[in-house]
């Protein structure tokens, strides 16, 4: 495309299909413990 | 840069391109072809048709669906997947802002005995269903001044791993002041992360985190840090800090850590009542957000010379990251993710730790409250009113149910100084992206 350049490269939408299998770390066991962020997690259903 | 919130697609667009998204739902293409007559014609067409384009690949005016699915989401049977093991309701040192109260949370002084720690984990495997990957994070006070039980959990753990199809993966978070080459050794071995407390340039850290005799820590710690993160490798590894009104330029505490060495940072806001001396307030925002953005530049600066570091906050993965259904049930405070004192007490996650109200069971019990986990498992982003137009829900997944129950007395609520925060740290974390991508 000439105007837009897309960085991502699914979309949430499409991980309904398998999503949800929660074997994913758990934010507050990484740095957070006082506030929430999940939307930098890994996911792990590779 | 424009975000598609529901579908989390992420453009980089040009003037042209950002005025016809803006136009784009509520006109026809020969009205914003009129509309936009300062731009070429033709550009303006081709520019409609790519917009067109991802709008029919869900990447652009996607509507939010995920209402429905939340239901399902929601309905899941929940297991417990992680835990928090207050292994010392005490600490080595005092610091002026801990919500845990020096490591007493409300109430005593108290050591985790390895049988409340092995009953923990046997808690865990029993109530983790299917799920493989088992987190236990080591945490107080100051999880060091009980090594020996620590040593202690983990082997079991490691002997439970052999007889059921579970893998454990062990984080410690410590204030370093215990830390020598033989915990440098075993974190090595066993730990999967180690957080390291420490809150950047020496007389920030040593006026906030001072030791009980009312000395700093800085020259304490340093050293050690250094040497654990050298030492740590390819394995993972956060230097934290906490950030307060006394050091709104916190940046400089960041790139203080970053000059340091350390390649993983994290630098939290305070979260404190108004009426403390070090409490963020509202009125700091425009200094905070400064910072992000001064950050965010110092980021891309440094990446670019061959030098970068990560941010805990910004780090955003564009071709991966969780799946709505992760995005949609939070943090899994309450639910999967419990916290459990040192006499074996299981709260919704460690800030709850000591308000009896919140009480579940213990772990030889289980959890008996099943009204409260119920209540944690309800609460999503379409369950509060703040979080359902805001840019960012898929990103906080709806906030901290701790900090929204200490500053509005309920769980369905938002920190509504942390919500700006997040907010400005999205905008940055995809602003540096972009920025990168070019």
């Amino acid at each position: 495309m000439k105007h837009i350049k897309t960085l991502t490269t699914k979309t949430l939408k499409n991980t309904m299909k398998k999503g949800g299998c929660g074997e994913c770390q758990t934010s507050c066991q990484s740095a957070c413990k006082t506030s929430c962020t999940v939307g930098n997690q890994s996911c792990e259903n590779k | 840069m424009v975000l598609d919130v529901c579908s989390g697609s992420v453009h980089v667009v040009d003037d042209l391109s950002y005025d016809v998204i803006a136009l784009f739902e509520e006109h026809s293409e020969d009205e914003i072809v009129k509309k936009l007559s300062d731009y070429d014609e033709a550009d303006v067409r081709e520019c409609i048709s790519e917009v067109r384009e991802l709008k029919e690949e869900g990447m652009l005016f996607t509507e939010d669906i995920y209402k429905d699915y939340i239901f399902n989401v929601k309905q899941r049977r929940t297991v417990v997947k992680a835990l928090c093991l207050h292994i010392a309701h005490d600490c080595n040192l005092a610091c002026k802002y801990c919500f845990a109260e020096e490591g007493e949370y409300k109430g005593h002084r108290a050591m985790m005995s390895a049988e409340i720690g092995k009953q923990a984990l046997d808690f865990l495997v029993a109530n983790s269903g299917n799920r493989v990957n088992l987190e236990v994070d080591l945490f107080g006070g100051e999880p060091l001044m009980n090594f020996g039980v620590i040593k202690e959990i983990v082997a079991y753990g490691r002997e439970l791993e052999k007889h059921h199809n579970k893998k454990f993966r062990f984080t410690l978070t410590t204030n370093g002041v215990l830390l020598d080459e033989e915990v440098m050794e075993f974190a090595n071995k066993e730990m999967a992360n180690v957080v390291l407390s420490i809150d950047g340039r020496k007389e920030v850290h040593d006026y906030m985190r001072p030791t009980k005799n009312g000395k700093g820590s800085y020259d304490l710690i340093l050293p050690k840090f250094k040497k654990f993160a050298e030492l740590r490798g390819d394995k993972s590894y956060y230097v934290r800090g906490t950030f307060t009104r006394k050091n709104l330029d916190f940046c400089e505490d960041i790139k203080h850590m970053a000059d340091c060495g350390f390649k993983n940072l994290s630098m939290e806001p305070v979260v404190g009542e108004d009426d403390t001396e070090y409490a963020i307030r509202e009125e700091d925002l425009p200094v905070i957000f400064e910072q992000y953005d001064q950050l965010a530049k110092e980021m891309i600066k440094r990446e670019k010379e061959g030098n970068g570091f990560t941010f805990f906050h910004y780090m955003i993965d564009l071709t991966g990251g969780p799946c709505v259904a992760k995005r949609l049930s939070g943090c899994g405070s309450g639910t999967e993710y419990l916290a459990v004192t040192p006499w074996g007490d299981l709260y919704p996650c460690h800030q709850f730790v000591g308000q009896e109200e919140f009480l579940l069971g213990n772990v030889y019990d289980g959890v008996k409250r099943m009204d409260i986990v119920n209540d944690f498992k309800a609460c999503n982003v379409y369950t509060k009113e703040k979080c359902r137009k805001c840019f960012a829900r898929f990103y906080c997944s709806g906030g901290c149910a701790a900090n929204s129950y200490q500053f509005h007395g309920n769980l369905n609520d938002a920190y509504d100084v942390g919500c700006d925060l997040e907010r400005k740290r999205v905008e940055c974390a995809l602003m540096i992206k972009a920025a990168l991508a070019e």
